[in-house]
């Protein structure tokens, strides 16, 4: 990104990623109903929610996936209205999503997608591919980190990978293509507890004071791993509770039902 | 493509109350024929020609020619072009200086269906090649017929008793540049047994004023192992490929067709196995476009035990194209533990491309294990995304999904010789595509 002031940075970097008042459907069902937040740069933000209240469909609609109608509202990531861009322009300014169930592509290979997802980003930048053993260096690096086995990324994009691989294999992705914002989709669903720990040591790792993180979670398990700065409550499509990390803890003992009743 | 036919019954005569008018391309066809038989007369080509004759150009009727209605579709045929002068040589070598390889290994070159030696490369040991008529045991097809009675006398390669080669051999049938004529050509491959080898035919150069009707024969003797790929990658206004195969005990086939072009493109495959645990894997990719229409029909006979087929074939059907896929497998009573299994897939990227599939088993043994599959769809929008949202456009994305459908049915020729040209091939017709949307 480019800044022409640390005044306008430091600006930008409170409010870095800013939704306001959208409302989402998908055939004909309100899914997301008025939901306004605000993620600031370095923050690692959890949404939690119970089944259904529409955490999926935000982290989604950041990625741009088609079928969802955007009724009103707005997505500004770094004062840019991200609802007027095209998936792939979004990751190219630094939204990534990792999927909950990552889809598999049979015929690609990972390490041939993983070369073109990062010189499509290189290219947008204006700079030139990099050269394969430059590629193959950094990839190496970062699959060491997150003990993925080199045979894995010969294989057919997530075919055959098991849940922990499908899931190592997104943040992997997520190191090598430094996004600005993460979006994590239940990344712990289908997590043994090992798997959990290496995961959120990647995500970890990528912490910094320029980056942020949407943490979707159900459970307050992931949070163990991943210390959120900021927990919101989600239910029927909005949020309704904004606090610290001890607002996790108590939804872990008393369930989301004080606040369904709430919004109901 | 003009069709006009008219079909009307000379009822005031008991004796042709059955015999349909001849279309204008059949009336061509047996002129044509009879000059050829005033030249150099053949029992034999009389033979193939009263079949075809029996039957005509094929309709909507013929069930193997269901989805190809090539009387409607052929108003006329071309002139046949004649055997080629010195001139045509000469002006076919500097062609031929500008053309890239597809394969390694050797080139043999056809004119107008007729082996050119002087334009061809020196064959390795073992293989050799003799000129003169190809027979076979007929296959029911009138167009096989036709291609028996037209073709000149045709060439045959023999691979010698466990020869192996290591490079392919590469047929190329060169197009001729005069504006519109009709081209037969009738090659044979025999591998005597434990032979090895791969072979390629490569058609190249054709308008749309081509009509070209080639003809494959091989046989594989006991114990053969043979690959043979065609690619149909010119634009022919029409390309009639007929190929028979014939397998004797535990002989090995790997074949495959790629069509990128032509308006009009039949590819007919006929198998047999007659010798015991023979082994078959056909497969093929059709890419179609424009008002394309390309038609592949398989007819694969498991006639002793313990044989294995397989058939992969896909296609990616674009703008108003028509692709189609007729696959039938008959196990005969005496095959028992046959192994077959048949699939087809095809992927549709306009509202108006058109693919037609229709695999068939016909099982008359009662200890098989045979099954058949054919799916049609449009490219899934869950993998473009997943691919967008990484950064890569929509087109590219696209294109790497397309790229990997298509190539996993290259893949499974198993020899880099031949997989890397093709899939060059599948790259080049997706950058095109890409260059026209």
């Amino acid at each position: 990104m480019t800044v022409n002031s640390t005044g306008r940075a430091r600006a930008q970097d409170r409010g870095m990623l800013e939704i306001k008042n959208l409302r989402v459907s998908i055939e004909d069902k309100l899914i997301l109903d008025n939901l306004s937040l605000t993620v600031n740069a370095g923050e690692v933000a959890a949404i939690m929610g119970p089944n259904g209240s529409g955490k999926s469909t935000l982290a989604y609609v950041l990625a741009g996936k088609p079928a969802y109608a955007v009724l009103s509202g707005e997505i500004l990531l770094d004062g840019e209205n991200l609802l007027e861009l095209e998936p792939n322009e979004r990751a190219l300014k630094g939204v990534f999503l990792a999927f909950q169930y990552p889809t598999e592509i049979p015929g690609v290979a990972a390490m041939t997608f993983l070369k073109a997802a990062l010189n499509a980003q290189r290219r947008a930048r204006g700079e030139g591919d990099l050269t394969t053993p430059d590629f193959v260096r950094r990839v190496r690096e970062a699959a060491n980190a997150l003990k993925i086995d080199q045979e894995m990324l010969r294989r057919p994009l997530n075919v055959g990978f098991s849940g922990g691989e499908k899931k190592r294999f997104e943040v992997l992705q997520m190191a090598l293509l430094a996004p600005r914002l993460g979006v994590l989709d239940e990344t712990d669903s289908g997590l043994d507890i090992d798997a959990l720990r290496v995961v959120a040591e990647g995500v970890n790792a990528l912490r910094e004071p320029k980056r942020a993180f949407v943490v979707i979670t159900h459970y307050q398990r992931l949070l163990d791993y991943i210390k959120p700065d900021v927990v919101h409550v989600m239910t029927r499509g909005r949020i309704v509770a904004t606090g610290g990390p001890e607002l996790a803890l108590e939804l872990e003992r008393n369930g989301y039902r004080d606040y369904a009743e709430e919004a109901a | 493509m003009v069709i006009a036919i008219m079909r009307r019954r000379l009822l005031d005569s008991p004796m042709t109350a059955h015999v349909v008018n001849r279309s204008a391309a059949e009336r061509t066809l047996a002129r044509q024929f009879a000059e050829h038989e005033r030249r150099e007369p053949s029992p034999v080509r009389a033979a193939a020609f009263a079949r075809f004759a029996a039957a005509g150009l094929p309709t909507r009727r013929v069930e193997a020619w269901h989805y190809t209605d090539l009387r409607a579709s052929m108003a006329d045929a071309a002139p046949i072009l004649p055997a080629p002068t010195r001139a045509h040589i000469e002006a076919a070598r500097s062609r031929l200086a500008g053309l890239g390889r597809f394969a390694a290994g050797p080139r043999v070159v056809l004119l107008g269906g007729s082996f050119i030696e002087e334009l061809s490369d020196r064959l390795p040991t073992g293989v050799s090649i003799a000129e003169g008529p190809v027979t076979v045991n007929a296959v029911d097809d009138p167009l096989a017929a036709l291609n028996e009675a037209l073709s000149p006398s045709g060439c045959t390669i023999l691979v010698a008793r466990e020869a192996k080669l290591v490079e392919p051999i590469t047929f190329l049938h060169f197009a001729d540049e005069v504006s519109s004529y009709s081209v037969y050509s009738r090659t044979a491959i025999a591998l005597d047994a434990g032979a090895q080898a791969s072979f390629v035919e490569i058609f190249d150069g054709a308008h749309a004023g081509v009509q070209r009707h080639a003809a494959t024969i091989m046989t594989l003797a006991e114990g053969a192992r043979a690959r043979h790929v065609a690619v149909v990658g010119d634009e022919p206004g029409l390309h009639v490929e007929t190929q028979i195969f014939e397998l004797a005990e535990t002989a090995e086939l790997t074949a495959f067709g790629l069509v990128s072009g032509g308006e009009l493109t039949r590819r007919q495959v006929f198998v047999r196995m007659t010798g015991d645990a023979a082994k078959v894997s056909l497969g093929g990719l059709a890419l179609i476009d424009r008002a394309r229409r390309a038609d592949t029909t398989l007819q694969v006979v498991h006639a002793a035990p313990s044989g294995t087929s397989r058939e992969f074939y896909r296609a990616i059907v674009d703008d108003d194209a028509v692709g189609v896929f007729q696959g039938k497998v008959i196990v005969e009573r005496a095959a028992q533990k046959t192994d077959g299994s048949m699939k087809s897939q095809a992927i549709l990227l306009s509202p108006r491309a058109q693919m037609n599939e229709k695999p068939e088993l016909e099982i008359f043994a009662d200890d098989v294990v045979c099954g058949h599959g054919a799916t049609v769809a449009s490219l899934d929008p869950e993998q473009v995304f997943y691919l967008e949202s990484r950064g890569i456009s929509n087109s590219d994305a696209k294109g790497m999904l397309l790229e990997a459908f298509g190539g996993e049915s290259i893949d499974r020729i198993e020899d880099g010789l031949l997989v890397g040209p093709l899939r060059a091939r599948l790259a080049a017709w997706l950058e095109t595509r890409k260059a026209k949307t």
